[in-house]
């Protein structure tokens, strides 16, 4: 009898290592297009680790953050992967339930060098914990069309030298062409907020939770002055992005330049135009600014059953080269990883940009952009200043005026 | 049905059958109806008190379950302050809800008066064709809606152009934008105010209108005199419906103008106020307390329309 339980429990104790070994299901969330770049790779990795398997689960980018939110309030039904795209990221590094992978087992520390330094910034939370491992960065953009700017004589190089030289060309531009410079005068504003920060700042609070908005900062005093001069001068063809308007645009070479970040290259020779292939071009942004335009990040919840794992296959999506490069060619997902800026793809000419050379200018912008600060009440700010921006613009309201209610109503909500 | 005939039963089978009744008859009723007591609870009284709970508290749903914040009165105080784009919120609201509502009731009326009247033979397929709107999932109507309204390619403004008149910017103009969600919520409410005014004036006696027209009432008299206050409860039912419909007006204009509200938030309504602020800046407490507001401005507009029609007789 002695013998039979002995046997027993080393029978029972072998078959459950044994099955930890053999199976472990890695449940990873993520969103379109990421979801591209994450199957893309998994072949790779169960090459690698044949034991781990990925079940991954994609949602649209609101659902998907939507149920994330959900996920971690209650602390239930969280992957061990979680996706967390750049719009995110600030509200979700400020909660509470994801890993802090500064700290071991993690100890991420020693990788953050090894990334596009910005994109680390944004991860990091106003407490320095570092909650999500960067996967893809968004430089930002300017996109024109060629031959539009080529007919009106307009020189790219030295219209974007300042803002009124850019208003200047979009002048030349509507009256030798009858194309309208930008979709909306309020892309204006969006850059001019975005360019130029100083270190510590964020677009709407500084490092220290400091409201930046006002009607004596003279970054929101200048972007909505320029935006407004843009509308005044009859510019924009007052289209919303994402829009019916917005892609007919786009094909009919109605709207001359864009400003957006590099993946908006992949969409117009995917969907979006791809037959204006070879008109299109790409610049810095004005003024020598530099901006962040879009990312995607990893992070582990604080609830997750295989945090051994989940860091593992983090790690392979991120520090790996060989996936970086891979999301890349699949996805058109711009590496966060320094080292795999410099695989040979870069230096090949873009074909839909007619073989220009974009990606080593991305490269060097998204070296240069400066880290900007992150702040969960910055979806409160982006909507009461785009509210009093349109009172601006539709409704010749004072600029002064508009600042000060946009503060006041912004110091309400920012508690 | 057979004639039940009396069998000799042993005394322990009548008593698992006694107990049987018993059991059907006391505990039987609790179990059947438990389904929805047990979903109330779930999902009816649990998040109504939990959003009460909240109303009362700073929380971030990212923190997790319990690290919540006792503050008091402060989330009321902070939707209730001025200039709050709370109050922006539900001016456009009510403005949008009167822009749909009172010409709902002034078409539906009338319309269902003449269908009753002198389309009878019609009035199954007139009822199905109006009530299609209804029916219609929300998001369909509002993408179809974007169409028409588009600036450049829309089909209203090639129409206004045809005659040579200038692109209506349906839905960038911020004094435009109310107007041009008012009329999908008119459109897609419209017949649903038929249906409950034909079912009412169906309610209405022909003897009534038979005694009137032996009597040389005219139509309009006959409408005046003797639909509309036979109809008061309908109207009062009607009217309630409205006004909490179109106070809680979410969907319509979310998908048609975004969740922003579109040019200079012009159509951001009350719902998607709370909406963004709940789920967008994840200040649950600041939405509760607002949803808790709005129910008390629904509540208000709903005992001034029972007033409105208690007052003047008919009703007791």
């Amino acid at each position: 009898m002695k013998k039979f339980v002995a046997f027993a429990l080393v029978t029972a104790l072998l078959a459950s290592t044994a099955s930890a070994q053999e199976k472990v299901t890695l449940n990873v969330a993520a969103f379109p297009s990421l979801d591209v770049a994450i199957k893309a790779i998994t072949p790779a990795w169960n090459k690698l680790h044949p034991n781990v398997t990925i079940k991954l689960v994609a949602q649209e980018i609101g659902d998907h953050h939507n149920a994330m939110t959900t996920a971690l309030a209650t602390g239930q039904g969280l992957p061990d992967v979680m996706a967390v795209e750049i719009g995110y990221v600030g509200k979700f590094s400020e909660g509470k339930g994801l890993e802090d992978l500064n700290k071991a087992p993690y100890n991420a520390g020693q990788y953050k060098k090894l990334f596009t330094p910005f994109t680390v910034a944004q991860a990091t939370s106003a407490d320095k914990r570092f909650v999500a491992m960067p996967t893809d960065i968004g430089p930002g953009t300017f996109l024109y069309r060629k031959d539009i700017l080529d007919k009106a004589g307009v020189n790219p190089t030295t219209m974007m030298k300042s803002w009124e030289d850019y208003i200047a060309a979009g002048k030349t531009i509507k009256a030798k062409t009858g194309a309208s410079l930008i979709n909306s005068a309020a892309g204006v504003y969006g850059i001019v907020t975005r360019t130029n920060l100083k270190n510590g700042e964020g677009i709407y609070f500084d490092s220290k939770n400091n409201l930046l908005v006002g009607p004596d900062s003279p970054r929101f005093v200048r972007a909505f002055t320029l935006a407004k001069q843009v509308r005044d001068a009859g510019l924009d063809a007052k289209i919303g992005e994402w829009s019916n308007e917005w892609y007919d645009a786009f094909k009919k070479g109605t709207v001359a330049t864009q400003f957006s970040g590099a993946w908006l290259t992949g969409a117009l020779q995917s969907w979006m135009a791809p037959d204006t292939k070879g008109l299109w071009r790409v610049q810095n942004l004005p003024e020598g600014g530099y901006a962040s335009w879009g990312g995607s990040f990893y992070a582990i919840p604080t609830a997750s059953k295989n945090k051994q794992w989940a860091w593992e296959f983090i790690k392979f999506m991120t520090v790996d080269q060989g996936s970086q490069i891979k999301a890349f060619i699949d996805n058109g997902a711009f590496p966060a990883l320094l080292s795999a800026q410099n695989d040979p793809i870069f230096n090949q000419g873009v074909p839909f940009l007619g073989g220009q050379k974009a990606r080593v200018l991305w490269r060097d912008a998204a070296r240069k952009t400066q880290p900007i600060d992150v702040n969960k009440y910055d979806s409160v700010a982006d909507q009461i200043l785009a509210t009093e921006l349109t009172n601006v613009l539709e409704q010749g309201k004072d600029i002064k005026q508009a600042l000060t209610d946009a503060r006041a109503q912004i110091l309400r909500r920012a508690r | 049905m057979q004639e039940r005939v009396p069998l000799p039963t042993s005394p322990p089978r009548q008593r698992r059958r006694w107990s049987y009744t018993r059991f059907q008859q006391r505990f039987a009723p609790y179990i059947f109806t438990s389904p929805f007591f047990v979903l109330f609870l779930i999902f009816g009284l649990f998040p109504l008190g939990f959003s009460l709970f909240l109303a009362f508290h700073l929380w971030n749903p990212l923190d997790g379950l319990g690290n919540w914040e006792y503050v008091g009165w402060e989330n009321f105080q902070l939707a209730l302050g001025a200039r709050d784009q709370f109050w922006v919120a539900l001016k456009n609201t009510v403005w949008i809800g009167l822009l749909s509502g009172v010409p709902q009731h002034l078409v539906a009326l009338p319309l269902a008066f003449v269908i009753n009247q002198s389309l009878r033979r019609w009035q199954g397929s007139i009822s199905t064709i109006l009530f299609l709107p209804y029916i219609t999932n929300a998001v369909a109507i509002t993408i179809v809606f974007g169409m028409l309204y588009s600036e450049n390619l829309g089909l209203l403004n090639y129409a206004l152009s045809a005659v040579g008149l200038g692109p209506v910017r349906w839905l960038a103009l911020p004094e435009l934008v109310p107007v041009s969600v008012a009329a999908v919520v008119f459109w897609r409410y419209v017949g649903w105010n038929v249906i409950l005014y034909l079912s009412g004036l169906q309610a209405i006696s022909e003897d009534v209108y038979e005694a009137a027209t032996v009597d040389g009432a005219s139509s309009a008299q006959k409408f005046f005199y003797i639909t509309l206050p036979l109809l008061r409860p309908m109207m009062f039912y009607a009217f309630t419906l409205t006004i909490v419909g179109n106070m809680q007006l979410f969907e319509e204009p979310f998908i048609m103008v975004g969740q922003a509200g579109g040019s200079g938030g012009a159509a951001l309504t009350s719902a998607m106020h709370i909406y963004n602020v709940a789920f967008r800046d994840l200040d649950m407490g600041y939405g509760s307390a607002m949803a808790w507001l709005l129910f008390l401005a629904i509540f208000v507009l709903s005992m001034v329309n029972n007033y409105l029609f208690s007052r003047g007789g008919g009703r007791q």
